[in-house]
């Protein structure tokens, strides 16, 4: 077990303003607005980083651009940057995601949740943790694993 | 005399340590109340108690004397004889060494040194006794807070009360005091102990007495508090602010000049320190000790006092007065450094006043001879442009600008050495030259060699404030005299027209030759307005511009209104400069200024106005001309004539002309009318002289109008106009309004042509019986409805005690037109119901009617001529359900009965509100109708032609009738319009109608009835303030769920589904209400389950889903069973279309989850 941190200093970047969606003035009630990016973004931006107290985008390792979405086909794929190229924290992280997204999501969606490439020493193995549903169920039931998670989520629920 | 069986076992009582503090402040009530009645004396007394008093067991000798102490402090407000207080004062005075028993001392002490020469007091000889024993015997710095405290009270009141023989007691006093206050920690002391130094140091104010002895080491305990440090919250129980220690500190250092030598250089030293608490707390106590020492003493600190507050106004300057954009510098600053700023310069301001000493170099002569104000002097003013510079030279303009503004503004002296040193040169820079031969300017095609120096402009605008304000001050304080031959005055009077010229044509330059960029033009356009605005708001006795530069100044900004609206920043500030050279010339009296500004400004904007007829920058001009009128009477009224003349002519266009683009117009002319002109004169307390004229006006129009337009049908215009009226009406007086009333009268009386020549001879006996005409709405003339719609708003105005005249005809002409479904005549009907004075007597008159009578009027109004088929019915004595059928199947094609219906809903408001029981009548009437059998009725209408749509018509209306019993309008019934409104009318008719609609629901048989009964009960409780609702929430609980799923089916009812769901909200979030939800939860949350689907309303499904967030709260007992079908229901609302209702889903999922396991594996 490691006891210190994997990374002791991260660099921390502004938080984006929260611009509010502009409603139209005629609200047409039956009108359909779309998931889309920017939503996706707004479910996972404030997941806290499991061993800082900053939300994954200070610690940019989730930007909107990172969110490939196509709500026809139900598919989102979240791509994210682990802050260091070792960190073992990564398949948390990747485990938050997933399960924010899981709970916040109809259930017609797919989540694919990635390392971007070249960011991590043990990508390939990351990423098939990630979108395994048995390995994925398994963390769940790990009682530590999921208070863990848990406590990471509990800022989206504000 | 009491028996001393009486009150010893109050003295052992108190003494008894086993007693509770209430028991023991019980007994000493009793025992002082005793010796206020005269029942015991005081030598008494004491006598009885000496044991307590001599006793060698310290406790109980401690407790006897606290005891007489606190009868001596109770007993404040009795006379006492003179040996008393003397035997009294020696035996405190004496206790004073007894170390054990101190506490009881000090407080007989202090209860005998406060009483008052009328009761009698203690000598002065004991007083002395007193203070040397306390110096010999009372070691203060040992003691507890409480005794320490006391102590220090003991000794101001010495100080306060005996000032001769304490003089006598010299260095042992102070000397003394010095000990007591020394290392003192406790904030309630040191307020104390502040104030005894303060004190002290009065007693002996000679240069060579004591405490100029002294002084070294009173400061070296004082100056240790220095700055005050204390981080008590406010809550605290001592309820001592830092800003009273603070200020007690502060009296205690200026208090003697003698402090000067140690206090100064502290407060220097702090001053350059980098805590700004301890910045700021310098700058005051630095303030208040230049006064306190004076000149002589303070000069030598000149030159290090300059140099600390330079730094302080360089590194923390704000601007001066409003600079007209938003500074960059100042969104950062702190508010604490917006203090100091403030502080620095209200310092500065002193010292230069104060620090002027013949003899030495005066405060104002090192400011000018500084080498660093010249640098900044000579960057700033060179500098071309604000928005590019960097932070340092911002805060360098800031700083130069106040700092040459605030020593200008000390005296006519100090005026005179800035303006020689600085004004002649920024004139210069600047190239204007005095007293320019050609100084009347052209407005037009100014053109600029070259760019302007924003810092010169920005420091002149700031030394011509200053002197303004010097000018200013010199009217509240008359000592300052200025003299038209001071030398900063003649400068001023010999630059002043041509730098009006100047700053004039930099603002009439529309091309950028005088600018380096955009913003820089901004800068200094805006910076010349504020130059012109200055210039032109000097007081009249030293004007330095003459009447002439003064019209054109204000044709300069009258210009800029006129012809650039399109560039916002200028055109306010043009307006705002206008509004407030408007204020100045309306405090000012000058009564040629005021005849100058309506002429050239007034009149001006008001004939450009009038001749520019388009509706582009109308809502400008409307404001620039609301803004302008608001600064004088004279000047409003003027704006308030072309206004109203404008509005007439709109009207004119509009409807008989039928032009669109006027109505358009129209609607802003009257919105500025009623929002801003009207209110204003309300609070001008002038309302009638403009409202007045403006209703006659209008019938006049309405008199002289022969056709309107068959186009001019528009509804939004006429109802703009009535809103209008009614406001103009409702605020005049009940004379005047009986004069719009009567005015108004006449003119539908000359002009209805709804009535034929032949029915207008019979109009006196206007009865409806036999009439054989039936008026319709469609052949309503547009004139017709104009006239009756306004007559109506009229109506609905008016105050309850005005006179109307031909009450009846009118009374009878309303109910005609409420049968034609008119609903302004509608209102006015129930407006005239609610208002109607109780009893009239007095004025007995064949044109009154009373109450009564007005009330029978309209419930016996005969029907018969609407209803051909049942002959002399009357509309209260629809009493059985088959006769309501036929007379609805008879009229199906002329909806009589729905707009008697609708009246009467009005009607029965304006019952309700003023809570007559008339109104029971209507709503049995209403209930009658809910309770048709409406599936006969359907059948019968299905045989005939009718369709079953129109049928659950009638019904449906009665339902709808009580929504508008209880709804609030804005139209009709408003507090605004003087109506009648009985306090609690609504919760009083909620609970008597309550259990009728209940037993009603419960009792129906057919799903029509339900279905109206249920939208009845709704708009019942939707309209109901919601504490009432929630009173009965467990009766109302059921049928509110089932309301919601009877109406939920049509679309047409989201509006009463979502206050529906509001009002259940409501329920659950009150603690009130929780029993009830308890015992009802399982059918709450199944509804709510329902309404997440809700299709026709995105608002409805996400207060639902909020509401189940909400109940996820409750004890997990009662809702866990509910869990997975919750879970489910909002799993599917997470693909809601809508987005705030999938956000909402998200975190309801959440909430409902985490009941029972964190995961979400159920």
């Amino acid at each position: 077990m490691v006891t210190g941190l994997i990374n002791a200093n991260p660099v921390v970047y502004e938080r984006k303003e929260r611009h509010l969606r502009s409603s139209p003035v005629v609200i047409d009630e039956y009108a359909v607005e779309p998931i889309d990016q920017l939503e996706i973004f707004e479910h996972v931006r404030d997941i806290k980083d499991p061993e800082h107290p900053y939300s994954l985008e200070e610690l940019k390792v989730v930007t909107e651009d990172s969110i490939e979405l196509d709500d026809q086909q139900s598919y989102v794929r979240v791509t994210f940057t682990p802050t260091v190229e070792h960190c073992s924290m990564a398949t948390v992280i990747g485990l938050c995601l997933r399960v924010k997204l899981m709970r916040s999501l109809p259930s017609r969606y797919k989540v694919d949740i990635r390392v971007a490439p070249g960011t991590h020493a043990t990508e390939a193995a990351v990423n098939k943790q990630l979108n395994d549903k048995e390995r994925v169920a398994a963390a769940l039931e790990n009682p530590r694993l999921l208070e863990m998670v848990d406590e990471c989520l509990a800022a989206t629920y504000i | 005399m009491a028996n001393p069986s009486l009150w010893i076992p109050h003295v052992e009582a108190f003494i008894d340590d086993s007693r509770s503090p209430n028991q023991k402040s019980a007994s000493l009530n009793a025992i002082a109340a005793l010796v206020k009645k005269d029942l015991l004396t005081l030598e008494t007394l004491v006598r009885d108690m000496e044991l307590y008093l001599t006793t060698t067991d310290h406790i109980i000798r401690k407790k006897g004397i606290i005891l007489l102490a606190e009868i001596l402090s109770c007993i404040s407000g009795k006379s006492l004889n003179a040996s008393t207080i003397g035997s009294l004062v020696e035996f405190f005075t004496s206790r004073l060494a007894d170390w054990q028993a101190l506490r009881g001392a000090l407080i007989g002490c202090l209860a005998l040194l406060r009483r008052r020469n009328t009761f009698g007091m203690v000598k002065g000889g004991d007083a002395k006794t007193l203070a040397e024993s306390f110096l010999k015997n009372v070691q203060v710095q040992s003691l507890a807070v409480e005794d320490r405290k006391l102590c220090f009270e003991v000794l101001q009141c010495l100080l306060d009360t005996f000032p001769e023989e304490m003089v006598t007691l010299g260095d042992d006093l102070v000397y003394g005091i010095c000990d007591a206050i020394d290392e003192e920690k406790d904030p309630r002391c040191l307020l104390l102990t502040f104030h005894l130094v303060e004190t002290l140091v009065r007693l002996f104010p000679e240069p060579h007495g004591f405490v100029a002895d002294f002084a070294n080491d009173l400061f070296e305990i004082l100056g240790r508090y220095f700055p005050v440090y204390f981080t008590h919250q406010r809550s605290d129980e001592l309820d001592i602010k830092r800003d009273e220690l603070s200020g007690g500190l502060m009296r205690a250092f200026c208090s003697t000049p003698y402090f000067e030598p140690l206090a100064v250089p502290l407060l220097l030293e702090k001053l350059s320190s980098s805590l700004p608490l301890a910045k700021l707390d310098s700058l005051r106590y630095l303030n208040n000790c230049i006064t306190c020492y004076g000149a002589v003493r303070m000069m030598k600190y000149a030159e290090s006092i300059w140099s600390a507050l330079k730094d302080a106004i360089f590194t923390f300057s704000i601007p001066g007065f409003s600079f007209p954009s938003t500074v960059e510098s100042v969104r950062e600053m702190e508010p604490l450094g917006d203090q100091i700023a403030k502080e620095t310069l209200v310092c500065l301001q002193t010292a230069i006043s104060e620090l002027n000493h013949p003899k030495a170099n005066s405060f104002l002569g090192l400011i000018i001879e500084d080498d660093c104000i010249e640098k900044a002097f000579s960057s700033v003013s060179g500098e071309k442009c604000y928005a590019v510079c960097s932070k340092e030279s911002k805060r360098q303009f800031l700083a130069l600008g106040s700092i040459l503004s605030t020593s200008s503004k000390v005296s006519s002296d100090c005026c005179d050495r800035v303006f020689k040193k600085f004004f002649i040169s920024l004139m210069g820079i600047l190239e204007v030259t005095p007293n320019n031969p050609e100084h009347s300017f052209i407005m037009k095609n100014n053109s600029f060699p070259k760019a302007v120096s924003f810092g010169a402009i920005y420091i002149c605008v700031e030394l011509l404030a200053a002197c303004r304000d010097l000018t200013l001050s010199t009217e509240v304080l008359p000592q300052q005299f200025i003299s038209m031959h001071d030398g900063w005055f003649c400068l001023l009077k010999s630059f002043a027209t041509p730098l009006m010229c100047y700053l004039g044509s930099i603002v009439a330059t529309l091309d950028n030759s005088i600018s380096v960029n955009e913003d820089h033009k901004q800068e200094v356009t805006g910076y010349a307005v504020k130059g012109l605005q200055v210039l032109s708001t000097f007081p009249e006795c030293c004007s330095p511009i003459s009447k002439d530069v003064f019209k054109d100044t204000l044709a300069i900004l009258v210009t800029v209104i006129k012809d650039r609206p399109g560039d916002t920043y200028v055109w306010r500030l043009s307006l705002n400069a206008l509004v407030q050279i408007g204020l100045f010339v309306d405090k000012s009296d000058d009564s040629q200024k005021a005849m100058c500004y309506e002429e050239f400004v007034v009149q001006r904007l008001l004939s450009w106005f009038s001749s520019d007829d388009s509706a582009v920058c109308l809502s400008q001009n409307l404001e620039a001309i609301c803004e302008i009128g608001m600064t004088k009477w004279e000047f409003m009224l003027a704006a308030t004539r072309w206004l109203e003349q404008a509005i007439f002519a709109k009207i004119l266009d509009a409807c008989v002309n039928g032009k669109s683009s006027s109505a358009e117009i129209l609607l802003s002319l009257l919105k500025c009318y009623s929002h801003q002109v009207l209110p204003w004169f309300h609070k001008a307390n002038r309302f009638e002289e403009v409202a007045m004229p403006f209703a006659i006006n209008v019938w006049k129009l309405m008199e002289n109008t022969s056709a309107f337009s068959a186009n001019s049908k528009n509804q939004v215009v006429l109802d703009a106009i009535m809103m209008t009226m009614k406001i103009v009406v409702s605020g005049c007086t009940e004379e005047n309004q009986s004069l719009i009333v009567q005015k108004g009268y006449s003119v539908l009386l000359s002009t209805l042509s709804l009535i034929s020549a032949k029915e207008q001879a019979a109009f006196p006996a206007f009865n409806l019986e036999g009439f054989g005409f039936v008026p319709n709405l469609v052949s309503l003339a547009c004139k017709d409805e104009w006239l009756i719609s306004l007559f109506s708003s009229v109506l609905i105005a008016l105050r309850p005690q005005t006179i109307i005249p031909d009450v009846k005809l009118i009374l009878k002409l309303l109910m005609l037109l409420l049968l034609q479904g008119h609903v302004p005549a509608t209102q006015a009907l129930a407006s005239a119901v609610n208002k109607w004075p109780e009893n009239n007597n007095e004025t007995q008159g064949s044109n009154v009617c009373s109450f009564e009578e007005a009330i029978n009027l309209i419930f016996e109004m005969d029907l018969s001529g609407l209803l051909y088929s049942c002959p002399f019915k009357k509309l209260r004595d629809l009493t059985s359900s088959e006769e309501i059928c036929s007379l609805f199947r008879n009229n199906d094609r002329n909806p009589f009965i729905i707009h008697a219906l609708e009246g009467l809903a009005w009607i029965g408001k304006g019952l309700l509100m003023r809570g007559h029981e008339k109104v029971k009548e209507i709503v049995m009437l209403f209930m009658k109708c809910l309770l048709l059998n409406q599936d006969e009725i359907i059948t019968t209408l299905q045989d005939g032609s009718g369709s079953a749509d129109q049928s659950s018509f009638l019904a449906r209306l009665a339902a709808d009738a009580f929504r508008v019993l209880l709804c609030d309008s804005d139209v009709c019934l408003d507090k605004k319009f003087h109506a009648t409104i009985k306090p609690l009318y609504k919760q009083r008719f909620f609970s008597s109608i309550l259990m009728v609609l209940l037993s009603s629901i419960k009792g129906s048989g057919s799903l029509w009835t339900r279905a109206v009964l249920y939208r009845a009960f709704g708009h019942v409780i939707s309209n109901t303030p919601l504490a009432a609702v929630i009173v009965q929430a467990n009766q109302i609980l059921p049928p509110l769920l089932d309301a919601l799923s009877v109406l939920s089916s049509d679309a047409m009812d989201k509006d009463l589904i979502y206050s529906l769901l509001m009002a259940l909200s409501g329920i659950l979030m009150d603690d009130n209400g929780k029993e009830a939800v308890l015992n009802n939860v399982h059918s709450i949350i199944g509804r709510l389950i329902g309404m997440i689907s809700y299709p026709h309303m995105m608002i409805v499904r996400e207060t639902a889903i909020q509401c189940l967030v909400a109940m996820s709260g409750l004890p997990h007992a009662r809702i866990y069973p509910m869990r997975s079908q919750v879970l489910r229901a909002v799993s599917n609302a997470l693909d809601d279309h809508r987005r705030t209702v999938r956000l909402e889903a998200v975190r309801c999922r959440q909430a409902w989850a985490s009941i029972a396991s964190r995961s979400l594996h159920f």
